[in-house]
């Protein structure tokens, strides 16, 4: 597969680590009420769709940054890659 | 040995003799021939044996699609088991030997199983060999598992080099036939960047099998003479011998490159093979088609070979399989083979299947000596040592389906065809696309490049199509000839006949997934490239539904076998998972380190001392070292995080269970982390 | 029986003497009943084991397995047919155990030759490390039942003396072995339990994909599909692959996403190997089949994925490790290669287990070692469906052992399917 990297364009996806659906980055507050239970879902569930995924790559050789991938589980086709830095800022998970 | 029925004409060099054996005895041939054309041409027709029922068997094709021709090619360590003597390069001391006999090919004793064969019928042997069941592993089993299994292996380490690479272009035209020749013109005269693939070691596909003209030339001079121009662009990487095994995702496919297989060992420093990854932007399947043959009693003799095969071994090869020749078709390429044939001086006699008249039965123990007929009610026995038959042509859809699309069903050409779409920018043209003449090839060719210029925002060069013979192909299916008592083969090499079909779908395997893995139909070193669509033609007579609805088993990668080597390329003995070596390495080596494996690293365990008898009295001594004066570890082998900042120890106290913030400068700690599934 | 009575060799030796006109069908092509008291949703061969379990062995009726495509078209029909109890956690060794001896007498059971074949598997060892955990696990397996030994370098060497013993980058220091391992026919697993289920009345309905379940009042009643509607008193989902898919219906999400395995087939070669083999050093395992083609495989392609087809990279590390292992395999051809569809769990172990649906069973999250598991799994899931309780083999394959932190981890990898 070809990932196409928003700051070093089309790459072979064996330059990178998957991790899994991008809905990790929505990490659960710890203290909150029910934490035992969201951490569960959060930890342990998953949508696992047949058709569009929104995942984590990790380009470990390459520079090193976290894409949000969207891809096809059916075809595999990529319709859009994202830095993970730019989806975690746009959902308030940093500055 | 003479080469007997050697003839006039084909782009053999015949100012050259090579001089090869089969099974010990040697012969003569020409380069320019495969194993295949060189035996026939000296008259050896009996080539192989088949799996289940050991039947003497030639080839039946002139291509990688080849069910039976299967030999040991080489010997010592360089044995290579089930090779295909019709893709076979023919080189001066060529060795192979037949396979899967015994004593030998003319005489095999495992022949008693054809006698046997109305108890070996599709899946028999899940029905028995269950009685007493400690029998299976100590009794049945060890004698099927001898009795199995093709080729051996020379069980001694591979001696040849293999790489890999990778390649990026903007058009991969898969196939050098009228197609992809015509295709790799227009996009490299366009200024493309374009890889041009072909199995074949001579690019041309159909062109160099065939007596017709294209722009006033012989077919083979109009493609010799494409090659030349696309060679002279240094926009094009022509790649002959060169075949692509699979589509993978966005654009990338793997080619098998058989640099040295025509030598007889590579030369120094040169891979035997070489796995390419060719990243394209847009590609062309150009791989032609693959005829098929009718189901008929005894149609597996030596000497009968699908018709265009047999043109082609007469017409690129200057061989003729025998001189008395019948020819069975259902299509007017069929026909071709009579008249090319006849034109060669052959005795030919052709029977049209269109017209009601069929093949009933053959003759010949170890190759073809007769054949008899059924016309209008009649039948009749006629002499002959060869036998066309084209039951149509199937195009090569293969790679087009790696995706597990479907093919689509053309009534037309009676056969499959590549579905639309089904690989995201790969166009099929040519025969593969099931456009079967000359100039429908050469126009579909044409037309893929445009149409992938177009997507790569190039424009193309003004069409400037060769003449070209635009004949018609006028298929009627005939899928088997009925009404026989005998055994009529579809898949030749795993011995599947009508009579296993038949029965397959009386026990109810009627899905095609079912028909393929019980009676075995399709299983066999080809895949099913010649029987397969065969077999599911007889099943969907069988059920009553149409052949679509049937539909066929999944096309899966590698399109030919392909040598485990090429795909490990250099990663095997001390280059598999390359060590990796310590700054302290050397040193400790110096120091006679006993070294451990962490991963990919080597790690000094300890550092014996002249005296030390065991691992315990290094490491008490190198423990209390450590504790009275000083110790050194290298943590190289350790992944490492870089922390700085003034908060550095009270952002480590929230990352670890235990606290950081009090570790004084110098010092270290381990510390206890915990992942969200982790309890503590 | 229904249709084809008994399979035997004086059958074979009658029938090829009167044309084979005696054969019947395997199983019939029933058309679906308007309802059932068990429906089985998924004809791979975990689901033909349920109703084959539960029809002779929990003497239930009214059962009916309904296929979306053709019978035993799961990763039952593509696999790499390797049976073995070689597991080491408490949670998984003895239910293992109890499958691999239901393969022992499975054959004479359902009357069908699977060629079940206890040929032995190694589990090679190139470190210190790798021998102190191959020791812990053979241990483990004794405790529970199972055959274990563990073999020296040399021991090694006797059985396959063409494996690299000479310029390996890892080795060879010993194995595991477990010689009741094996392999099996894997096709033939399917046919045995559908014409087993079958001829116990058990209507196996093919080309029937279910579209919905549906529930009234926190209780299931049947599934729609694309034959219509068909009741059921009881649902059990077995579509290991697809689990995800067809638990959606009901709204549930599950713990485990859907990976891609390869396996691959060489062309027949003359007898080589004759057990099963893992490499320690490199994703690699291989045996021969009886018809001679090697049969291997390797690690999961790594990203969620349903179609049924992988890349190069997996292609060229399962080729690299067998080159590394054994050297001569260079000249052999590798013939075929397909994917299967695995559901990879959080913990790399299975679900046996009601839902919160009454009514509603799960079966699933086999990873990639669903095959050896068919026989237990099916009669485990028989059990919990004609019971409502767990057999005691099966009694960890819980929902809720993540919740509880009982999760179980051969690899010790955690919540990450892909590392399984």
């Amino acid at each position: 597969m070809i990932i196409n990297h928003p700051i070093l364009g089309p790459r072979d996806s064996q330059e990178f680590v998957y991790l899994g659906d991008a809905a990790l980055i929505d990490r659960p507050d710890g203290l909150a009420e029910g934490a035992l239970d969201t951490f569960h879902d959060y930890l342990y569930l998953r949508d696992n769709p047949a058709g569009l995924h929104r995942e984590l790559w990790y380009h470990e050789q390459g520079d090193r940054s976290w894409l949000v991938v969207t891809r096809n589980t059916l075809t595999h086709e990529i319709t859009q890659v994202e830095l993970a830095r730019d989806v975690a800022r746009a959902r308030g998970r940093s500055k | 040995m003479t080469q007997s029925n050697r003839i006039p004409g084909g782009q053999i060099d015949r100012s050259r003799s090579l001089s090869f054996t089969f099974d010990g005895v040697t012969y003569q041939g020409h380069p320019g021939d495969t194993l295949a054309s060189a035996l026939l041409a000296n008259g050896q027709r009996l080539m192989g044996r088949s799996f289940k029922y050991h039947r003497p068997r030639g080839p039946i094709s002139a291509g990688s699609e080849e069910p039976n021709a299967l030999v040991e090619l080489r010997g010592g360590a360089r044995r290579e088991p089930n090779t295909r003597a019709t893709v076979v390069e023919l080189f001066d001391g060529l060795s192979a030997e037949s396979q899967n006999r015994w004593p030998s090919l003319k005489f095999d004793a495992m022949a008693v199983n054809d006698r046997l064969s109305n108890f070996f019928t599709a899946g028999f042997y899940y029905k028995t060999f269950m009685w007493p069941k400690a029998f299976w592993e100590k009794l049945y089993e060890p004698i099927i598992r001898r009795a199995a299994g093709l080729g051996s292996l020379s069980r001694e380490e591979d001696p040849d080099q293999y790489d890999k690479g990778f390649l990026h272009c903007d058009l991969l035209i898969i196939g050098a036939g009228p197609a992809g020749l015509m295709a790799a013109l227009t996009a490299g005269r366009a200024g493309a960047r374009v890889i041009l693939a072909d199995e074949d070691f001579r690019m041309g596909g159909r062109l160099n099998a065939e007596t017709h003209e294209v722009g006033g030339l012989t077919g083979a001079d109009w493609a010799a003479q494409a090659v030349a121009e696309l060679r002279s662009m240094a926009n094009v990487r022509m790649m002959p011998r060169t075949t692509i095994i699979g589509a993978m995702d966005h654009g990338i496919y793997a080619a098998v490159e058989r640099v040295s297989d025509h030598l007889p060992v590579p030369l120094p420093g040169k891979p035997r093979q070489i796995l390419w990854r060719i990243y394209s932007r847009r590609a062309i399947l150009a791989g032609g088609a693959t005829e098929r043959p009718i189901a008929f009693e005894n149609n597996d003799r030596p000497g009968i070979l699908l018709a265009g095969s047999l043109r082609a071994y007469a017409n690129r090869w200057g061989v003729a399989v025998g001189r008395r020749v019948a020819v069975f078709t259902n299509n007017d390429d069929g026909l071709r083979t009579a008249s090319d044939l006849k034109a060669k001086g052959m005795e030919v006699r052709v029977i049209d299947a269109r017209k009601g008249e069929e093949v009933v039965d053959t003759a010949g123990r170890l190759g073809l000596s007769s054949v008899t007929i059924r016309s209008g009610g009649r039948t009749e026995t006629f002499a002959c040592e060869a036998l066309a038959v084209s039951g149509g042509w199937n195009p090569n859809v293969n790679i087009a389906s790696h995706h597990r699309g479907r093919p689509v069903w053309n009534d037309t050409i009676a056969a499959f065809v590549p579905g639309q779409g089904d690989i995201p920018g790969l166009e099929a043209a040519g025969a593969a696309a099931g456009r079967f003449s000359t100039r429908a090839a050469l126009e579909t060719g044409a037309a893929a490049a445009e149409g992938a210029l177009a997507d790569l925002g190039r424009s193309a060069p003004a069409r400037d199509l060769p003449t070209a013979e635009d004949g018609p192909y006028a298929i009627t299916p005939k899928w088997y000839v009925g009404g026989g008592k005998g055994r009529a083969w579809i898949d030749q090499q795993n011995d599947v006949t009508l009579k296993d079909v038949k029965l397959a779908h009386q026990e109810n395997y009627t899905s095609v997934e079912h028909l393929k893995r019980y009676t075995t139909l399709g299983m066999a070193t080809d895949q099913g490239k010649t029987g397969n669509v065969l077999g599911l033609a007889v099943m969907a007579s069988l059920t009553g539904k149409s052949i679509p609805q049937t539909g066929t088993t999944v096309y899966r990668p590698p399109y030919t076998p392909v040598a485990m080597g090429t795909l490990a390329g250099r990663s095997r003995g001390q280059e598999f998972k390359p060590k990796r070596l310590t700054p302290s390495h050397k040193w400790a080596s110096e120091q006679g380190a006993v070294f451990v494996e962490v991963g990919q690293w080597l790690r000094a365990q300890w550092l014996p001392r002249a005296g030390e008898t065991q691992w315990r009295e290094s490491v008490d001594r190198e423990v209390l070292a450590t504790r009275k004066s000083v110790g050194i570890c290298d943590v190289t082998t350790l992944g490492k995080i870089d922390i700085q900042g003034t908060d550095a120890g009270a952002f480590l106290d929230k990352v670890y269970a235990n606290t950081f913030s009090t570790l004084a400068v110098g010092k270290c700690r381990y510390g206890d982390a915990a992942r969200g599934w982790h309890r503590l | 029986m229904f249709g084809t009575g008994r399979y035997s060799g004086w059958r074979v030796v009658k029938e090829a003497l009167t044309g084979h006109k005696g054969w019947g069908p395997a199983w019939r092509d029933p058309e679906p009943q308007a309802a059932y008291d068990y429906i089985i949703i998924g004809g791979g061969g975990h689901g033909l084991a349920t109703a084959y379990y539960l029809a002779k062995e929990f003497r239930q009726a009214r059962i009916a397995v309904l296929e979306k495509g053709y019978l035993g078209g799961g990763n039952v029909g593509r696999n790499t047919t390797i049976i073995r109890s070689n597991y080491l956690l408490d949670g998984n060794e003895p239910f293992y155990e109890f499958s691999l001896k239901l393969w022992e007498g499975l054959e004479q059971d359902f009357n069908f030759n699977a060629m079940v074949s206890q040929r032995g598997i190694i589990n090679l060892i190139h470190t210190d490390a790798q021998r102190d955990a191959f020791t812990r696990r053979g241990n483990a397996m004794i405790l529970n039942g199972a055959d274990a030994e563990l073999l020296d370098r040399e021991q090694v060497r006797a059985m396959y003396p063409f494996l690299n013993f000479n310029n390996a980058r890892f080795p060879i220091k010993g194995a595991l072995m477990q010689r009741r391992g094996g392999t099996v026919r894997h096709d033939a697993v399917a046919w045995g339990y559908a014409r087993g289920a079958d001829s116990r009345g058990v209507d196996l309905i093919q080309n029937c994909e279910v579209t919905g379940i549906r529930t009234e009042h926190g209780r299931v009643t049947g599934v729609d599909t694309t034959r219509g509607f068909i009741g059921a008193k009881k649902v059990g989902v077995a579509v290991a692959g697809n689990s995800s898919r067809v638990m959606a219906h009901v709204g549930m999400r599950l713990p485990m996403e859907s990976h891609v395995l390869q396996a691959f087939v060489s062309e027949g070669l003359k007898p080589l190997i004759d057990g099963v083999m893992t490499y320690g050093a490199g994703h690699f395992y291989v045996s021969q089949s009886d018809k001679g083609g090697l049969v291997f495989g390797g690690d999961i392609d790594g990203y969620n994925t349903y179609a049924q087809r992988g890349n190069m990279p997996v292609v060229e590390d399962v080729a690299e490790g067998g080159m590394s292992l054994i050297p001569m395999i260079g000249r052999a051809r590798l013939l075929r290669t397909w994917g299967g569809i695995m559901d990879m769990s959080m913990d790399g172990s299975p679900i046996i287990d009601k839902t919160d649906i009454e009514g509603l069973y799960f079966n699933g999250g086999w990873c990639y070692g669903g095959f050896k598991a068919t026989p237990a799994s099916g009669w485990c899931f028989a059990h919990l469906l004609a019971t409502d309780r767990p057999h005691e083999t099966a009694t960890a394959y819980r929902f809720d052992r993540f919740r509880k932190g009982l999760m179980i981890d051969e690899k010790g990898q955690g919540a990450q399917p892909n590392l399984h």
